[in-house]
């Protein structure tokens, strides 16, 4: 991009990309202004682009309920924080040991180890979920945001492990190798010196886990039923399907799920181009 | 006291034999050169020794003990890396004191003992920078002061010198015998550069394809090289070798020549042999009893002297000679070998003949 940015864009670059951009972008666009427009506005034909009165009372509406008090909407959206936040912190602290493990030590049949739990991925989760789903309610799981934490973290371990493994083979062994021969035990060598450069890698791969679970729809949609355990997705899907849809409010509640990820990913977005560039690039 | 006592170390990398059975015995307080070419197992035999490479099969002794099984901590030895290995988020400071924080010595201790250690190698003023401001002969002494800043059972050194260029390299050889000298420690030193060793080692061992060829003192695998590679690779400009076979009292070249069999050859009749001359040992300017005919191939000037390639049959002479010495290519001359001091190996084996007579 960078480089056609360098040297001009011809007229035709810039009419593809304008299309795309229209295509890409116009239901984000109109999502925010539904999510603007007071009810009738929502469904004026012909539509309104721009000439409807702002209001954010649909954003109210997804915090509190209409008798006052927390909405069953913000409790997803809490569960959501907090099943995404804890899955991703376990598949991290699971994941990156064993991905430095498997870069740095010579183990019996590594690929076909590497290759098992990459295939764990393989499975679409529509395929997994009426096993798990049996599993669940004989364990007991079912309905609970455990259930849902354990699962995602299932599926993110294999995930981090994969992206870490990368970054770990890129930071040199004789790091340790020079600490171990300080007088450091294996463990501190690694945790003093070979953490702490692979920083951005774990960011970059903490981000993808956590979208992973922020926005996983299948196994929270057959897993929890209550509203105390739903998470957002779900939870949104749930607003359609009634008699009358609540456009607004299904807008509203839509925008306040994508931010979090627009901006936790803006936050890391060095990060994650040196991630992903310190993986694939070099070398 | 710092004995290092390697038996028997071998270590395969899937079917790679990177060391098949090294046997090295680095006495207290000496400079030990491990000396090969590239991929000859320098670097997996430092390893070994430092416990950072599991053995197939071996054992290493420090001091008398076993410390096959333990720890590179354990073994409080010292190790300058190939590639300095130098910490990159650290400063020169804290990659020298790191081996005392490790060590939880007092910070004034560390103080003072990266100052003494800064001075000795002149790095005094570098040691807020890191790594990356730092050039290659800058983090080559700090990656050394890093080693010498305690005082270990052994330092290990692999090719500390190599990525410098050569005028830093001279000066630190000077440099690095000097400390060890001050020190009294006991070096493991890895090299292979053939001079580097030459100069700075109380004893080399020589290692091909992670098989020890010769132990010994530098004039002992110079002057009695145990078989036709050590005596390629030790010597620079490398010796010659000429084809030939025993036939009574005359060694009979393949190219045709006939020279006096030297007094000490044990060799029967008939056997194929190499007869082994160094360019020192070889002259185009006197006559002697000794002498073969050829013609002259080309000349090196290098200054202090000339190296003259001299074509007997096939076969290319290195002879060293005066500075002044001229010619043109073809011209004929004769070349005398002293052959008290030429060396015959077994063509088959490379074995040479006279390991144990001389
Ligand atoms: N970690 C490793 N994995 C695979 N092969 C290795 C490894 N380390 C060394 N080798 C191989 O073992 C042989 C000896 O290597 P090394 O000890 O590094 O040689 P040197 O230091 O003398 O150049 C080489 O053929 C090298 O390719
Ligand atoms: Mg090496």
């Amino acid at each position: 991009m960078a480089v056609s940015a360098r040297r001009g864009r011809s007229a035709l670059e810039i009419v593809l990309l304008t299309v795309l951009a229209v295509v890409m972008l116009f239901p984000v666009l109109w999502m925010i202004e539904t999510s603007l427009k007071e009810n009738r506005d929502v469904y004026a034909v012909p539509a309104k682009f721009l000439d409807f009165k702002i209001t954010l009372d649909h954003y109210r509406d997804v915090f509190v309920s209409s008798g006052g008090g927390r909405s069953t909407l913000s409790t997803s959206f809490l569960n959501s924080v907090i099943v995404a936040g804890v899955s991703t912190v376990l598949a991290t602290v699971l994941g990156v040991p064993a991905a430095w493990a498997y870069s740095r030590f010579a183990l019996k049949a590594k690929k076909d180890q590497l290759f098992f739990i990459l295939s764990t991925r393989f499975m679409p989760p529509v395929v997994v979920v009426i096993p798990i789903f049996l599993m669940y309610r004989q364990v007991g799981l079912i309905d609970s945001a455990l259930g849902l934490i354990l699962i995602y973290t299932a599926f993110n371990v294999p995930f981090t492990i994969w992206m870490m493994k990368g970054f770990v083979d890129e930071v040199p062994a004789e790091y340790e190798d020079a600490a171990m021969l300080d007088g450091y035990t294996r463990l501190q060598a690694f945790r003093k010196f070979t953490l702490p450069l692979l920083v951005p890698g774990i960011a970059a791969t903490a981000v993808f886990a956590l979208i992973f679970s922020w926005n996983e729809f299948v196994f929270a949609i057959f897993l929890t039923s209550s509203d105390d355990v739903r998470t957002a997705p779900p939870a949104i899907a749930g607003l359609i399907g009634g008699t009358t849809v609540d456009w607004g409010l299904v807008a509203a509640s839509s925008v306040v799920f994508a931010l979090p990820v627009l901006v936790f990913a803006y936050l890391v977005r060095k990060h994650l181009v040196a991630g992903v560039t310190l993986g694939a690039v070099r070398r | 006291m710092g004995t290092v006592t390697a038996h028997g170390l071998s270590k395969s990398f899937g079917k790679v034999q990177a060391l098949d059975g090294v046997t090295l015995d680095v006495p207290d307080g000496s400079f030990f050169v491990v000396l090969g070419p590239s991929g000859a197992g320098k670097t997996t035999t430092l390893r070994a020794i430092a416990g950072l490479e599991k053995l197939d099969a071996g054992s290493v002794h420090l001091d008398g003990r076993d410390a096959t099984g333990d720890t590179p901590a354990a073994r409080d030895l010292a190790m300058v890396f190939q590639s300095y290995a130098l910490y990159p988020r650290r400063t020169a400071y804290e990659n020298i004191a790191s081996p005392l924080r490790a060590r939880r010595c007092s910070p004034g201790e560390i103080a003072a003992a990266v100052e003494r250690v800064s001075s000795l190698l002149h790095i005094d003023r570098l040691l807020q920078r890191r790594p990356a401001q730092l050039s290659g002969g800058e983090m080559q002494r700090v990656a050394l002061a890093r080693a010498l800043v305690r005082s270990p059972r052994a330092f290990l050194m692999d090719e500390p010198l190599t990525n410098l260029d050569l005028k830093l390299r001279v000066e630190m050889r000077t440099e690095l015998t000097r400390i060890h000298r001050s020190l009294g420690a006991t070096f493991v030193y890895v090299t292979n550069d053939q001079v580097e060793a030459l100069s700075m080692a109380d004893q080399v061992a020589i290692l091909k394809e992670g098989r020890v060829q010769q132990v010994g003192t530098p004039t002992e695998v110079y002057e009695r090289p145990a078989n036709q590679w050590v005596a390629s690779f030790v010597g620079s400009p490398p010796i010659s070798l000429l084809a030939c076979r025993a036939e009574g009292d005359r060694l009979v070249g393949a190219e045709g020549w006939s020279l006096p069999r030297p007094r000490w050859t044990t060799a029967e009749d008939g056997r194929s042999l190499l007869l082994g001359v160094r360019a020192e040992d070889l002259s185009v300017e006197q006559r002697g009893a000794a002498s073969l005919p050829g013609e002259l191939y080309g000349l090196e000037p290098l200054g202090d002297r000339t190296v003259v390639d001299v074509r007997v049959g096939t076969e290319i002479l290195k002879v060293k000679a005066r500075p002044t010495v001229t010619g043109t290519p073809g011209e004929r001359l004769v070349v005398s070998v002293d052959l008290d001091r030429a060396h015959l190996f077994d063509a088959g084996t490379g074995l040479s003949l006279a390991a144990a007579g001389r």
